[in-house]
């Protein structure tokens, strides 16, 4: 049984998470809910008037959005679309590939998927970690990805943050402090920030709650169908002795 | 009715022979009643090859083989073909579980001795299967165009570099290129769907056609075959495989689905162990993630290929990590011939045995988690002793095997 | 072959039970799992947006004029006809299969002589009803090659059927069935929406 038991041991270790994150900074927990559709929409409103402008979610259409309640191509059209574009069209960028590479070194990476490949956690620390930083191109820094490529495009809403280096116990510790406040408070701003990570994660696989809710419905057919085998196994091997 | 039908049936049986195949396969092919839950996973493996068959098919109707579409192509599939996305994590996750099931088939012939003689050439047979099925694994991994697809080839291709004198041509031999790009995914999209299917299905038919030849080996590791019913010529431990167990088998098809769908369903990237994070980033062919791991089924031979830090022989390290790992693979096939034990079953096998097996599989997972791991020096140091044990179970086999102290063998099966 | 499975009288009744009700649960899971893979065949989200319905503008559209237009991967015409064209309609009639098109080709507000709701403006899938070939608009009057009696219309070079220009088909020709008039409406004067009768239902 030795065998069976080291089995168990590594298959209860294997869910552990293999998100790659900075050494050393911890990550807050995203406060998300992907069944609560207000705050989807919200975080969809957010992303199509700050994110899309540079970055593309070219994997995505408009009408998709009917899996978070905008069930009508009208309200999509009204809500989500600012460019002109159709219904059934893909999200893309109103910035060009090469542009971006001019204005900010490298083009802004897609959305679609970058959830499923930072993580909720990762996002929702990183959209909160904009501090002041002279030294970078943009005047920007950010505690989760160091000298990053984008500017805090969400500051008049939360204000400026600036660097504070503590020494405690020997060891570097790095906080943020809020240096010029926003027109949101931080509690405001944090679930500002969790509706827009919300949609991400949604963006990320829009098919997540149907494999969920169908899943539910497999699972339950299966155990049926292990009590019905079951039964039928136990009635033939009744010839077997 | 059954007139008609039986008539029918002489119809056909004189064209084709269907009558005694059935017989032949099933109703009459005797297999020892004793099988515990160890002998579901060669019928399970054999359901995970239908499903990666039929899935696989309909992904290529939207996969493009193309370094430039591929990656949308994947995204296309999961959002805008219908049920898409419930095709491809059908194919993710059994491509996961298919090893999970093979490595537990392959543990159990180890448990049982079932690679001795007569099954020699079953255990052969099976070995080339499993290396088939890390090609297929690894040449299905590069197709998503991601950043774990690209970089992982990327290592693996590379290795062939370390060849004395024909490395570098083989290498790009291999690519149609001189680096890994859109050439490679076509040739390599070429071999997941066609060329390595048609191998893998050949050889999964010849290594049944030989497991009925030479009949299942059984947990107490005696011949059921040497032991037959003077009358009837039925072994007095048999038992036909139909009806007996293929229902048992549909149970255990059942008990799997049930873990297969929960991960299909709920968690089909497995924590990141199934599908990487960083393969939901477009391949990059400029910047190497930060952390790079083959998915977890290749691990431990990857562990082996990291061990290897010192030039020995006028040999440099790299060419004799490559060897390791390609050795850490290929050495299950002398099995049949290191075992020398009086007995097959680790029933009746001596502690010793016991003992090396369990350090085998300790080495084996510790080598696997090692394997997902940034090498540290002290990680490196644990790799170099695990790959020590690893292989000190095969080539110490001849002799501790001899001089345990082994338990006789039943004359009959046991529960 | 039938002697362990099939239910058969030599069987227990619990046992016939049992295997009659496994089979059943593996037919519905059998459909169940065939389910998904036959709708993933289906028209895909990308499809269905490129088959989203599609806006012209005929300010530039002239008389006599053939415009071509996509819509779903296939073509369709819009053909601006001449007070000289409508008037061979009505003189083609005892000539053609369905001059009424009683048989469903078109939206109800295309059943009419010019089978079109301006009557000068024809909008008509370009495909012939016969095997998916796109006929050739034939405006000339008494060619060679299609006699003396040809008073303009679309003749298709595949297999020789022939409409007039109505796309309505002619007896005695392979094609069954007028051309298809698929949904349409105005916009406005000069915009006219393919694929759908109003912006909304798009």
């Amino acid at each position: 049984m030795n065998r069976i038991k080291i089995f168990l041991i590594v298959l209860c270790l294997a869910p552990l998470s293999l998100f790659a994150a900075e050494p050393g900074m911890p990550l807050d927990s995203a406060p998300i809910n992907q069944t609560d559709n207000e705050s989807l929409q919200r975080g969809a409103e957010t992303f199509v008037n700050y994110c899309l402008t540079c970055h593309g979610a070219s994997f995505m259409r408009y009408n998709r959005h009917r899996d978070i309640g905008l069930e009508n191509e009208a309200e999509v059209t009204e809500k989500l679309i600012l460019t002109g574009q159709k219904p059934g069209d893909l999200m893309l960028s109103a910035m060009r590939k090469y542009e971006g590479e001019e204005w900010f070194g490298v083009a802004p990476p897609d959305l679609s998927v970058i959830a499923r490949a930072k993580g909720a956690d990762w996002l929702y620390t990183y959209l909160r970690a904009f501090y002041r930083d002279e030294s970078t191109v943009s005047g920007w820094n950010n505690l989760v990805f160091d000298r990053v490529a984008m500017p805090h495009v969400l500051y008049e809403l939360q204000g400026e943050q600036e660097l504070v280096v503590e020494t405690v116990a020997g060891k570097e510790v790095k906080s943020l402090e809020l240096a010029k406040p926003g027109t949101m408070t931080v509690s405001e701003y944090d679930r500002y920030v969790a509706d827009l990570v919300n949609y991400m994660v949604y963006l990320s696989e829009p098919a997540a709650n149907d494999r969920k809710q169908l899943g539910i419905l497999v699972m339950i057919f299966l155990f049926g169908m292990l009590g019905l085998t079951y039964v039928l196994y136990r009635e033939y091997w009744k010839d077997i002795h | 009715m059954s007139k008609q039908n039986n008539s029918f049936l002489e119809w056909i049986d004189k064209r084709f022979p269907l009558v005694s195949t059935w017989k032949e396969h099933f109703t009459e092919y005797y297999a020892p009643k004793n099988f515990n839950f160890w002998y579901f996973f060669g019928s399970l493996a054999l359901l995970v090859l239908v499903n990666q068959l039929v899935t696989g098919i309909f992904l290529t109707m939207s996969y493009k083989p193309d370094a430039s579409l591929a990656f949308a192509s994947v995204e296309y599939i999961m959002r805008d073909v219908e049920f898409g996305w419930l095709i491809r994590y059908m194919h993710s996750t059994g491509a996961s579980m298919f090893f999970v099931v093979v490595y537990l088939h392959m543990f159990r012939g180890m448990m049982y001795g079932s690679y001795r003689k007569p099954r020699e050439l079953l255990w052969l047979i099976g070995m080339a299967i499993f290396f088939v099925l890390m090609s297929l694994a690894f040449t299905g991994y590069i197709l998503p165009w991601g950043q774990m697809s690209y970089w992982g080839a990327q290592v693996i291709v590379s290795m062939f570099e370390a060849i004395p004198f024909i490395g570098e041509t083989l290498h790009n031999w291999i690519l149609g290129d001189f680096m890994l790009s859109d050439a490679a995914l076509n040739r390599f999209f070429a071999y997941h769907v066609v060329t390595l299917p048609v191998l893998i299905v050949v050889l999964v038919f010849v290594h049944i056609i030989a497991l009925h030849e030479v009949g299942s080996n059984n947990p107490d590791g005696i011949e059921i075959k040497e032991n037959k019913n003077p009358e009837t010529k039925i072994p007095v431990d048999g038992i036909p495989f139909h009806p007996y167990y293929t229902v048992k088998d549909i149970f255990g098809v059942v008990v799997f689905l049930i873990v297969f769908c929960g991960i299909i369903f709920f968690a089909p990237e497995m924590g990141g162990y199934f599908l990487e994070h960083n393969n939901f980033i477009p391949a990059d062919t400029l910047k190497t993630p930060d952390h790079i791991a083959p998915v977890w089924y290749f691990t431990p031979y990857y562990s082996m290929l990291r061990a290897v830090t010192v030039n020995f022989l006028w040999v440099d390290a790299k060419l004799w990590g490559v060897f390791l790992m390609v050795a850490g693979v290929a050495i299950f096939c002398f099995l049949p011939w290191l075992d020398r034990s009086p007995v097959k079953s680790i029933r009746y096998k001596g502690p010793i045995f016991k003992f090396a097996l369990t350090l085998f599989v300790i080495s084996f997972f510790v080598l696997g988690w090692l394997g997902t791991q940034q090498p540290t020096p002290l990680y490196t140091l644990l790799a170099q002793i695990f790959s020590v044990i690893y292989f000190a179970f095969f080539i110490l086999m001849p002799w501790y095997s001899k001089i345990d102290k082994t338990k006789p063998e039943p004359k009959r099966v046991t529960k | 072959m039938a002697d362990s499975f099939s239910i058969d009288s030599k069987m227990s009744g619990r046992r016939k039970f049992l295997v009659a009700a496994t089979s059943v649960a593996g037919g519905v899971a059998g459909v169940g799992i065939a389910t998904p893979f036959v709708l993933s065949m289906m028209p895909s989200e990308r499809a269905k947006a490129a088959g989203a319905p599609v806006e012209v503008d005929i300010s530039k559209l002239e008389e006599g004029m053939l415009l071509m237009v996509e819509w779903r991967g296939r073509v369709v015409w819009v053909l601006e006809r001449t007070p000289s064209m409508l008037a061979t309609l009505e003189k083609l009639e005892p000539k053609l299969a369905d001059p009424n098109s009683e048989k469903n080709q078109q939206p109800d507000y295309a059943k009419n002589r010019t089978r079109s709701i301006k009557p000068e403006i024809l909008v008509v899938e370009g495909i012939c009803t016969h095997l998916g070939c796109s006929p050739v608009f034939r405006k000339d009057i008494a060619p060679e090659d299609l006699g003396s009696d040809w008073l303009g219309g679309f003749f298709c070079p595949c297999h020789g059927s022939k409409f007039d220009l109505a796309g309505r088909v002619y007896k005695s020709v392979p094609a069954p069935t007028n051309l298809v008039v698929p949904p349409h409406t105005y916009l406005s004067d000069n915009v006219l929406l393919i694929g759908a009768e109003s912006k909304e239902s798009a």
